[in-house]
């Protein structure tokens, strides 16, 4: 390809693809040639950025300028100003929330400036669909190293002293997990690319595999050169359908170059993997359940020891690593375990990737150093809580993980201290809640999941989620009873105790962290029959306030059940045998008149006291 | 395609890196050609054409292109503005393709300012 002046990192992950990324392709591309410029300016299709919340975007190279919310109207635009005239378009850049002004420059947006990149280092500047773009940035040079200098013994030790740690949520050290593998006498052995990414809201799998997917194969590569392994297996969810795609593709250019295969590169060593599509459930992440799920059978879990690393798949020796533990490898055998082991804190090493999403300002994909505190994801990168709200508490570790409160927020990000404040790292998900959420609600959310998720094979978890499951939704509905708070911390502990694995042993985990740090609020609802954050629809009601209400008709007209009594100029009355408590009417009443009120509890008598619709009284002037 | 072996790799990796310089923001030179509309009408658009010539014939791709608006000086157009890392910036006006390709071999590759075609040394002070 013969030179150009400009290059648009277009991201092209599945969140921008939704928002009309290949759409925005089109266009630029016919724009482009329009102007005549399509010898000097090209686009260049790149993974997921990581600042999902403004996508679909793209990044401005060499000038490293960030457009958000592109849509097709604004290009011809675009193309003409920016990458004609040289005038970058302030219109479609980033603008914090709390500023007038917006930042140009990717490297001065709040939400990229505390990340660290190891596992992501190539998101957003390679072409995930191009082998060459990934072997310019360095890629498969850790390859040639441990081919051309290190022995097996050696990488297995590299790893080792780097102190990385299994990124899916356990946390074993990685290179100790080889170790064992590597000493077991039974071959042949396996290695195994954990992609079944499943917890709600999180999606950081998914994006490596989008943005960089050779760094996968590489580290697996290293992986399997240093336990002696020849055949190699990507779980990866059917739901993943882009990712998939690119990690096929990947797979095929690798095989091209002989970079699998036999004979990699001429040194002799083999080894070659497949991709495995598994159908999206949950417990499959579980590696035991995973293990048999790649054998054809039914994805239930089984006892531990012996361990996978032990006994896995087809009963051979087998290393189960999540999809981000493999990407770090490569960086490691480069850049060395000294410069890896300097990352982080004391127990927990280098960096991790998180899918920051909920209540939040600037939700994407994040890549930070171990040890940064909740605090600083929040509000330095996170941006704080949209319209002023205030922050009540982050969900780290999916479904398996707790409501870390407000008062905790300066706690730093590593393995330990997250189990300590009831949570976990789990694989990374982070959804941060405000004063509007309920967390009798969010714990009935989560449990309703694992609940669905369950493989049914332990009583405690299939039975035990069931009853916890009807004890939060009566109390969601009104009918708890005192003596409900103690049952769901005896029947989380008792399925944390007795459930086999994984999923059993932390599906409690939302219910127990909300009840340390919330219990206040399953007291309102059962003491009070109030929720404190109004959002349990049997313990609301909505009332138009007779003093503000201008009988403009617009909740009336608005409202689906027709629960709305009034007419033009007169008071508008909710009917609450009718009203469905779904909240048009609060959302389309006007900020300036703002007549609808939510209440809970007490409040929920007639506090306006009247029956039928009257004229609004002229205001006194 | 045949297996690459370890020196192919290498070769490979050598010619991949000039596709991917843009991304990488390593420069030792900038180039900003003045793209105001007094600049397009002038034939900014084929200085660009010359500069970017230029650098597909350089080896080693450590000069960034870019464009800017109006410099001002319109009866100067088209113009460019040539920045070598910890040097000031020097202007040059009145450019046709073979100034172009003339200050890039002087003052781009060879580090000396093209005096005959210069207009300004630095940049403008703000009040």
């Amino acid at each position: 390809m013969a030179v150009r002046r400009i290059e648009l990192m277009l991201c092209t992950g599945t969140g921008c693809v939704a928002g009309g990324a290949f759409r925005i392709k089109e266009t630029l591309e016919k724009e482009i040639q329009k102007q005549g410029l399509d010898k000097e300016v090209s686009v260049i299709i790149t993974g997921c950025n990581g600042f999902c919340g403004q996508g679909p975007l793209m990044v401005v190279q060499p000038d490293n300028i960030f457009y958000g919310f592109l849509n097709e109207e604004d290009i011809p635009f675009l193309v003409q100003e920016h990458l004609l005239k040289g005038r970058p378009v302030k219109k479609l850049m980033f603008t914090p929330s709390e500023k007038k002004e917006p930042v140009p420059l990717l490297s001065e947006i709040p939400f990229f400036k505390k990340q660290m990149l190891v596992a992501l280092r190539n998101k957003g500047i390679i072409d995930p669909e191009k082998i060459d773009d990934y072997i310019a940035r360095d890629g498969y040079t850790a390859l040639e190293k441990i081919l051309s200098s290190m022995t097996p013994d050696d990488v297995i030790d590299e790893i080792i002293r780097s102190g990385l740690r299994g990124r899916g949520g356990g946390g074993f050290p990685t290179g100790t997990k080889w170790k064992i593998c590597r000493t077991e006498q039974k071959t042949p052995k396996y290695i195994i690319c954990n992609c079944d990414e499943g917890d709600p809201g999180a999606y950081m799998d998914r994006s490596v595999f989008e943005s960089d997917p050779h760094t996968v194969i590489e580290g697996m590569i290293i992986g399997a050169y240093a336990i002696g392994v020849s055949h190699g297996y990507i779980y990866a969810r059917t739901e993943y359908p882009l990712a998939i795609k690119r990690m096929q593709l990947a797979l095929t250019q690798a095989r091209e170059y002989g970079l699998l295969g036999e004979n990699i590169l001429g040194s002799g060593f083999n080894f070659d993997m497949e991709i495995r599509e598994g159908s999206g459930a949950f417990v499959c992440g579980e590696e035991t359940s995973l293990i048999h799920s790649i054998e054809g059978k039914g994805p239930e879990p089984r006892q531990r020891p012996p361990f996978p690393a032990q006994s896995g798949i087809w009963d051979c020796p087998t290393v189960i690593n999540n999809v981000e533990t493999w990407a770090n490898v490569p960086v490691i055998i480069n850049r060395g375990a000294d410069w890896f082991s300097k990352i982080g804190t004391e127990t927990s090493k280098g960096t991790k990737i998180f899918s920051l999403v909920g209540k939040i300002n600037n939700t994407g994909l994040i890549e930070v150093p171990m040890g940064i505190t909740l605090r600083e994801v929040v509000y330095d990168i996170g941006g704080g809580i949209p319209d002023n709200k205030k922050f009540k508490a982050v969900q780290t570790g999916g479904p398996s993980g707790g409501c870390i409160p407000h008062s905790m927020i300066d706690v730093p990000i590593d393995y330990e201290s997250l189990t300590k404040a009831g949570s976990m790292m789990g694989s990374g998900g982070m959804i941060v809640m405000d004063e509007d959420t309920c967390m009798v609600d969010v714990a009935k959310f989560f449990i309703q999941f694992t609940n669905d998720e369950s493989c049914g094979k332990c009583t405690t978890c299939r039975d035990g989620s069931d009853a916890l499951l009807e004890v939060l939704t009566n109390i969601t509905n009104g009918n708890g009873k005192e003596e409900d708070l103690e049952f769901l911390e005896e029947a989380g502990n008792a399925i944390k105790d007795a459930s086999m694995c994984g999923l059993g042993t932390t599906l409690p985990n939302p219910v127990l962290s909300t009840l340390k740090y919330f219990r206040d609020e399953y007291e309102a609802h059962i003491k009070e029959r109030r929720c404190p954050a109004l959002v349990c629809k049997n313990l609301i009601k909505y009332y138009i306030l007779p003093e503000k209400c201008t009988g403009c008709k617009l909740c009336l007209k608005n409202c689906p059940p027709g629960a709305i009594k009034g007419e033009l100029k007169h008071i508008h009355i909710i009917d609450q045998s009718k009203c469905t408590k779904c909240g048009t009417c609060l959302d389309v009443c006007p900020p300036k008149v703002s007549a609808i009120i939510k209440v809970s509890g007490k409040e929920t008598e007639n506090i306006t006291g009247i029956e039928e619709p009257y004229p609004v009284k002229k205001k006194e002037k | 395609m045949a297996p690459l072996t370890l020196d192919e790799l290498r070769k490979k990796r050598k010619e991949a890196r000039k596709e991917i310089y843009l991304r990488e923001g390593e420069y030792k030179s900038k180039i900003i050609v003045h793209m105001g509309t007094c600049g397009i009408a002038a034939g900014a658009r084929e200085i660009v054409s010359a500069f970017l010539g230029e650098i597909e014939n350089l080896t080693e791709k450590n000069v960034m292109l870019t464009a800017s608006g109006c410099a001002g000086l319109c009866s100067m157009e088209p113009m460019a503005t040539v920045e070598l890392l910890n040097s000031p910036s020097v202007k040059y006006g009145n450019l046709t393709t073979d100034k172009a390709k003339r200050i890039f071999k002087e003052h781009i590759i060879g580090g000396n300012i093209v005096t005959e075609y210069a207009i300004g040394i630095g940049s403008e002070k703000g009040g």
